[in-house]
């Protein structure tokens, strides 16, 4: 690799140095810098907490549906609070949860783990942190308002359009679903510059650990599949206010249009949150069996074709709507082509903890429980590629239980496993492997007792969304058995809730590397310091904390009076530019506030817009005046400790 | 009349244990398929469970000889020849998962194709109109004066094929006859066809899979299978009017019929009640079941759907019908002779 011979100091900073550094990345104090922050770890950490409120919020909705369906004809909620608790459930999993959370992971994570000092965009990633949440807070507050929406998460029209969904509940639903639009986009975009420009020099496309890879395959999918519900959601918003009838087939529209606008985007999205999954395994499984992954290359290609092949699965979830046939049979073989990449990447696990020597720490539990969930999880999904079976099986609890293992199985599971993992990096304390291990098994127990069964009350005739049913349909004790393992996944959510209570109360400092773990971020301190690193680490291979020993070498000669960060190549990661980002500041927060204005008072009037963009236009200027210096020619040098 | 092949006997353990599960019955699963179209079905998910336990199987089995084996070693093991050997066994892994799921495709589609096959006469065409929330049925003949209108219960001749088309009053719907054949959307705006045929007589639930708001789970029907000729009885009292009240008190009930709200929604024909918002009632008293199969078609039943539809069905457009005693009796006894 070239290198330049620097100009400014070769030698690492000294203490003056660092306090400079300190200075130059300190965030401002108090509320203030908690509102100004720009800085990916705090903006990740509170996305990650976000997220998970809405994960225990979407688990409640779901234990009072397992309450009303524990037997026949109960009473506890009505049919109308049935379909907005499912209904907000799904969207809260989906939305609120399952999206934010894996993107939150990539943002506090993936400039870490390719050594840079923070994210690329970093306002950008503050103003997505405040629409998501302001997206959040506009859907509880409905919902507490009893205008919760009331159509499914998948909102099918004409059932939610203005002629068979009166009020605001459709409203609600389709504008929620654009303020997690606008903040997801934000951040696929913010990951995947930072994953292709600010990596640390010398990790070339090659040497990228495979968490990265997998965030990056999931931002093209976010940018590729988003798009399409974003428009979607703004074409049912127009039917409902302004009277378009993109949807209304009495005035040709087509119902149809909104199912595959809908789907093209909601099966992406599914592997949106399973390829981050795979990531988490690939970087937990290495970690405790003590050696290389095997099969790296294999991998990285299966999250491509992953990625690929989850753009040919939509029609997957219309084959009742009456397609042709020989439709129906392209999507049959993509269904079950994407059965290959997944099972490499299963078979490369599976061979990588035979090579090595497993620890039975809490996150490696977490991934073995992911694979034992996936496997079945995906056998199902075979069968539900089959257009006959699936005829069968479409809208009935067997879908329910196929996509509780595909989504809690390989989704919640690995993340808890990364919540395990990187506990120690986001607070600096470890969580209790005891509780952990409680943890673990009570999710395992009560997960395949809520949905194991599930899969024969699908096969019985048990429909999905029914607020009840009938004695003499004989679900009653399967569904009992379900509400009771629902039970016991909750029992296992109050262990972790308790665990990293403890642990923020009475824990001990962690280390800076306390598993052994093979990737950058284990290289600087728990937390890390603002900057994240010192001195950018210069990578020499796949494993640079195995390979490189104590003495790596590291980029010296950086500015330290300004928040300067490296640019590299695209495939190389030969350093490129230097590049000054911007500091703290509340105009991103600012800015969130007109947009919310915007799309919320919107529902109402359509000068809602016209007034939002107005609003919007000052904060826009003050947060882009003009106050960077601009690229500057690579001036830095390399050393060894 | 097709006599069904006997299943194996691992698939008859299997089906029975869905009986079980089923409590009392009910025809009302995939499991127990009473035509070829579900049959074939039921055949393919055979298949795919057993061969995808089999992999389940096997996966976990390597999964935890793995983490065994890995867990006992000393140190890791390492070198080409192990490197080799992984590679050799993950290979081999792909190549097995690449001739399943080929073999699945195939038998897919072989499925697929089967299931269009057909043994019996002409087709006898139904025409099934979703509302929220129950099922209007129309059976279609070249004379007009021959077509049927029912509502929530089809009858079908067994042995015949029959040709479903399905549309929408209002929003989408899902016509799911698990024992017969897969779902079929009703979408505004589309005519679906789907085609099957009922291989022995018998009672067969259906309902609707697709959300359709507030009574989704109470949007179920009856498909009656029954011999050629029971079907033709049926279907000739069908083409019948409303059979003209004979006793006071039917006769008393009608006027109650015409005068209330009734006759605004609902047609009985014969009768100057000609709504069309709800079911037509012409031969209510002969079907099994009450509001899309909520209730089973009782005196009582009938009594507390008319005076309160709300309380066992709420959201459902009948309104609550708070008629005198003797007017409600009147009203009973006239539905009930309408046979």
């Amino acid at each position: 690799m070239a290198r330049t011979e620097s100009h400014l100091s070769s030698t690492l900073l000294d203490a003056e140095g660092r306090a400079a550094m300190e200075r130059t990345w300190r965030p401002r104090a108090g509320l203030w810098g908690w509102l100004t922050s720009v800085d990916h770890k705090s903006i990740g950490r509170r996305y990650i907490f976000t997220a998970f409120v809405f994960f225990v919020l979407g688990g409640l909705e779901a234990a009072v549906m397992r309450l009303q369906l524990a037997r026949p004809e109960n009473h506890l909620v009505t049919a109308d609070q049935y379909n907005q608790i499912f209904t907000m459930h799904g969207t809260t999993m989906m939305f609120l949860f399952g999206v934010p959370s894996v993107l939150a992971m990539g943002l506090y994570l993936v400039p870490l783990m390719v050594g840079t000092r923070n994210v690329a965009f970093p306002r950008l990633n503050a103003f997505g942190y405040w629409a998501y949440l302001i997206g959040g807070l506009f859907l509880y507050t409905a919902f507490f308002l009893n205008t919760g929406p009331d159509t499914g998460w998948f909102s099918y029209v004409p059932l939610s359009g203005p002629s068979f969904d009166p009020g605001k509940r459709a409203d609600v639903w389709a504008q929620t679903v654009t303020f997690t639009e606008i903040a997801a986009l934000v951040a696929a975009v913010e990951i995947l510059v930072t994953v292709l420009k600010q990596r640390a020099p010398g990790m070339s496309l090659n040497r990228l650990p495979l968490f990265v890879w997998a965030m990056a395959v999931t931002a093209f999918l976010v940018i590729f599949a988003m798009p399409s519900v974003a428009l979607a959601s703004q074409m049912l918003a127009w039917d409902r206010l302004v009277g378009t009838h993109f949807f209304n087939p009495a005035e040709g529209g087509d119902p149809l249009l909104w199912q595959h606008l809908f789907w093209f985007f909601g099966h992406p999205e599914v592997y949106i949150m399973f390829i981050p999954a795979t990531g988490f395994v690939s970087e937990i499984i290495p970690a405790f069996a003590g050696r290389r992954m095997f099969g790296h290359t294999a991998i990285v290609i299966s999250l491509i074709a992953t990625g690929f092949l989850s753009f040919g699965l939509w029609v997957h979830h219309m084959y009742a709507t009456g397609l042709p046939q020989l439709g129906s049979g392209f999507f049959t073989a993509a269904g079950l082509m994407i059965a290959i990449p997944s099972g490499v990447q299963i078979f490369c696990w599976i061979a990588t903890l035979w090579a090595g020597r497993p620890r039975f720490t809490t996150p490696l539990l977490f991934a073995l429980g992911f694979i034992a969930l996936f496997v079945c999880g995906g056998i199902t999904g075979v069968m539900v590629a089959s257009v006959p079976f699936d005829l069968q099986a479409h809208d009935t609890y067997f879908i329910v239980a196929h996509l509780h293992y595909v989504q809690v199985g390989a989704f919640v599971f690995p993340f808890f496993g990364a919540l395990y993992f990187w506990f120690p990096k986001l607070t600096g304390h470890m969580l209790s492997e005891r509780l952990g291990k409680w943890n673990f098994w009570l999710f395992f127990i009560g997960m395949n007792i809520t949905f194991f069964p599930m899969h024969f009350l699908g096969l019985m005739g048990m429909t999905r969304r029914v607020y009840t049913y009938l004695p003499e349909s004989g679900f009653g004790p399967l569904s009992a058995t379900a509400s009771v393992g629902a039970g016991i996944i909750a029992l296992s959510v109050i262990v972790f809730l308790v665990n990293v209570a403890r642990t923020l109360w009475l824990g001990s400092p962690a280390g800076d590397d306390p598993w052994g773990a093979h990737t950058l971020e284990w290289s600087t301190s728990s937390p890390p310091p603002p900057y994240n690193y010192l001195h950018i680490p210069v990578v020499e291979g796949l494993y640079p904390l195995w390979e490189s020993g104590p003495d790596r070498p590291l980029v010296t000669g950086m500015a330290t009076d300004r928040r300067e960060i490296l640019v590299t190549t695209v495939l190389d990661a030969e350093p490129d530019a230097r590049h000054e980002h911007p500091g703290p500041t509340i105009w991103p927060l600012v800015a969130a506030l007109p947009v919310g204005i915007m799309f919320i008072w919107g529902i109402f009037t359509p000068w809602a817009i016209v007034v939002g963009s107005v609003l919007l236009v000052p904060p826009l200027l003050l947060w882009l005046v003009p106050r960077r210096r601009g690229a500057e020619v690579p001036t830095y040098a390399e050393t060894k400790v | 009349m097709r006599v069904a092949p006997r299943a194996p006997a691992p698939r008859r353990a299997a089906a029975a244990l869905c009986l079980l599960l089923v409590g009392c019955g009910r025809q009302f699963s995939t499991a127990s398929p009473a035509g070829p179209q579900a049959r074939r079905i039921d055949d393919l998910t055979w298949l795919f469970t057993w061969l995808g336990a089999a992999v389940y199987v096997v996966v976990i089995g390597f999964l935890l000889y793995a983490v065994w084996r890995g867990h006992r070693r000393a140190e890791n093991a390492a070198g080409p020849e192990v490197e080799r050997r992984m590679r050799n066994w993950v290979v081999g892994a792909v190549g097995a998962t690449l001739v399943i799921l080929v073999f699945l495709l195939f038998a897919n589609l072989t499925t697929g194709r089967a299931m269009g096959h057909f043994t019996g006469p002409d087709a006898l065409t139904i025409r099934v109109t979703g509302h929220q929330w129950w099922w209007e049925v129309e059976y279609e003949d070249p004379v007009p004066a021959r077509r049927v209108v029912t509502a929530n219960e089809i009858h079908v001749p067994v042995g015949r094929r029959v040709r479903l088309q399905v549309r929408s009053a209002d929003v989408i719907h899902s016509f799911w006859a698990p024992n017969l054949q897969g779902k079929l959307d009703l979408i505004p705006g589309y005519l679906g066809t789907t085609y099957f045929e009922a291989d022995r007589p018998g009672v067969y639930h259906g309902r609707c899979a697709e959300f359709c708001g507030l009574q989704h789970a109470h949007m179920d029907f009856l498909v009656v299978a029954e011999t050629p000729a029971k079907f033709r009885a049926w279907y000739e009292a069908q083409l019948h009017p409303g059979s003209v009240p004979t006793g006071t008190i039917e006769q008393k009930g009608q006027q109650v019929f015409l005068t209330r709200a009734c006759s605004s929604c609902h047609t009985i024909r014969g009768t100057p009640a000609g709504g069309t918002v709800g079911p037509d009632l012409t031969h209510v008293g002969s079907r099994m079941s009450l509001a899309a199969v909520t209730l089973a078609n009782t005196r009582g039943h009938l009594a507390g759907w008319v005076l309160d539809p709300q309380r066992i069905k709420p959201g459902a457009k009948m309104p609550p019908n708070p008629l005198a005693p003797d007017e409600l009796q009147a009203l009973l006894s006239y539905l009930e002779s309408l046979k």
